[in-house]
């Protein structure tokens, strides 16, 4: 039986930030620092991670979804200490996580697929078939739920990818670029799901398309080379740009003028 | 649940949607409602009896919605032995397996064939290594395509490799078990070696990766006893019943490492 409202939902939070990292360095491979020195605290919202490539965002999230452990810092998730050896049962419950290469087994039905991660996720039993068709159906997913991956598009596998992100209701959710392989229609829509699931939980969408970030975002953090530039609403990085930065949009103009001073010297793209 | 429920005074005026219940009662009542099935039940009796016209209202609601729900493909049911087998292994290892299982099928054969070296018997050199390829299969970034999603899921972790290893060794076993039977090997000489490899192999894989040290470990057994087996033709220390209480020894070594390194199962390194 299901009560219209729990002891847990009403219970007080102990934490004042989902996500909260001070200092927080990760090495990646010998001896690069894929995330150096960032202090970051993140609330309840949508939060747009932008940077260019190689700036270490998805290192960052691979972290903050644990299955990376910080060299140096710290970081607390839901007011937990998420370094440490621990496997972070507890805390995984609670976060939903989607790859940049969303892997899956070919044979799986969609739902097969969800399921199993429902299982991984150690939803309770009772309420896996439930929580499988209501995350299935957010993503719009529900006429094709009984087919196989291998017979799905690439954007309803991504799809897929987000339906098993959010089958565990998390309190934390960290998105590594799912807008890729989605077409504009979609975009939209996951812009809608993207602003719902915003409204209770700490969403962290890692991009590189500034118009996705204007569009769902409340907050924009940007990241390069390891450390925050700007943590602040897309207003006010879009004013931060003038008429003399390259962009096609105002948050463009923003980003570049904030990404120009290191990056200019260097003769890349 | 609650031992006290709804007067049948309460429940009639609530289904009949009387105004002059007072709100705390009414809050009172839809509160327990939610939570006691037996006045729920009571509720829908009451609503037939005392409120026919919400009664005729949901007799037209449900005539008008039979013939769709009807209509409507209901969901398939769930595939029990699907849900229960990739609660054991993923469907990558089944190949793996069915490697295993075959290349057993096939050094039984040599060696009751004879072929080959005559002294040595080719089941007891392959038994330490075939659960170590399956297990491999289990844990590994490279054939495991949905390895990250897994790694970040809160059953990850000893639980899971412990879980997929117990899989693999409950269909390798039996094959050497048949294997060991036909040729007539008694079962410690392969078995515990057979452990010894697999605890070895988890245990050097929470440091390099799984696959690394399935890889790592196949090889050394092929350099250091497959190789001067074949050539000599003779039966090496490490395989003879003098040896066993080493592969004991590694085993129990095996078990304490996994033990104590059980946090590296949950983090990327060890699918490399």
């Amino acid at each position: 039986m299901m009560t219209a409202v729990s002891a847990a939902d009403v219970a007080p939070t102990a934490y004042a930030w989902e996500i909260q990292a001070s200092g927080l360095r990760v090495r990646v491979g010998r001896n690069r620092m894929a995330v150096d020195g960032l202090d970051l605290s993140l609330g309840t919202g949508v939060h747009g991670l932008l940077g260019p490539n190689g700036a270490g965002k998805t290192t960052l999230i691979r972290t903050l979804a644990t299955v990376l452990r910080p060299t140096e810092g710290t970081l607390e998730l839901l007011g937990e200490s998420a370094g440490g050896m621990g496997e972070h049962r507890a805390l995984r419950r609670r976060i939903g996580y989607l790859p940049q290469e969303f892997g899956y087994y070919k044979r799986f039905t969609v739902r097969e697929f969800v399921e199993y991660m429902a299982w991984l996720k150690e939803v309770p039993k009772a309420d896996i078939p439930g929580a499988v068709q209501r995350a299935v159906e957010r993503v719009g997913l529900a006429d094709r739920a009984d087919e196989k991956m291998k017979a799905l598009s690439g954007g309803m596998v991504r799809r897929v990818g987000i339906a098993q992100a959010i089958v565990n209701d998390p309190t934390i959710l960290l998105l590594d670029e799912p807008t890729v392989g989605l077409d504009p229609a979609q975009r939209l829509r996951f812009r809608e799901l993207l602003q719902e699931l915003g409204k209770d939980t700490c969403v962290l969408v890692s991009t590189h398309l500034v118009e996705d970030v204007a569009a769902a975002c409340t907050d924009v953090v940007l990241f390069a080379e390891g450390r925050l530039v700007f943590q602040g609403p897309p207003d006010e990085l879009a004013s931060m740009g003038g008429p003399e930065h390259v962009g096609d949009s105002p948050l463009e103009r923003g980003y570049s003028a904030l990404l120009q001073g290191p990056e200019q010297g260097r003769g890349a793209w | 649940m609650s031992v006290e429920h709804a007067s049948m005074r309460l429940i009639d005026g609530y289904a009949r949607g009387d105004t002059d219940i007072a709100a705390d009662e009414v809050w009172a009542l839809e509160a327990h409602l939610e939570a006691c099935r037996v006045c729920r039940d009571r509720l829908s009796a009451a609503v037939t009896t005392q409120a026919t016209a919400v009664a005729a209202l949901v007799d037209t609601v449900w005539s008008g919605l039979g013939p769709q729900l009807a209509a409507t493909a209901t969901m398939p049911r769930r595939r029990r032995w699907s849900a229960w087998m990739s609660a054991w292994m993923t469907p990558v290892m089944v190949p793996w397996l069915a490697m295993v299982v075959s290349v057993t099928l096939l050094a039984l054969l040599l060696d009751l064939v004879g072929t080959g070296s005559s002294e040595v018997s080719l089941v007891r050199l392959l038994a330490p290594v075939l659960p170590v390829l399956g297990v491999a299969a289990s844990w590994s970034r490279g054939l495991d395509p949905a390895y990250e999603l897994t790694a970040s899921a809160p059953r990850a972790g000893l639980y899971l490799v412990l879980r997929r290893t117990a899989s693999v060794l409950a269909v390798v076993v039996p094959a050497l078990l048949v294997a060991g039977w036909v040729t007539g090997m008694t079962a410690a000489q392969w078995l515990l070696p057979c452990l010894a490899f697999t605890s070895a192999t988890l245990a050097l894989g929470g440091v390099v990766g799984v696959t690394r040290a399935a890889v790592a470990l196949v090889a050394v057994w092929a350099a250091v006893v497959v190789a001067p087996t074949l050539v000599a033709g003779r039966t090496t220390f490490a395989l003879q019943t003098d040896g066993l209480p080493v592969w004991g020894l590694v085993l129990a070594l095996g078990i304490g490492v996994v033990i104590a390194r059980r946090g590296a199962y949950s983090v990327l390194g060890a699918h490399r």
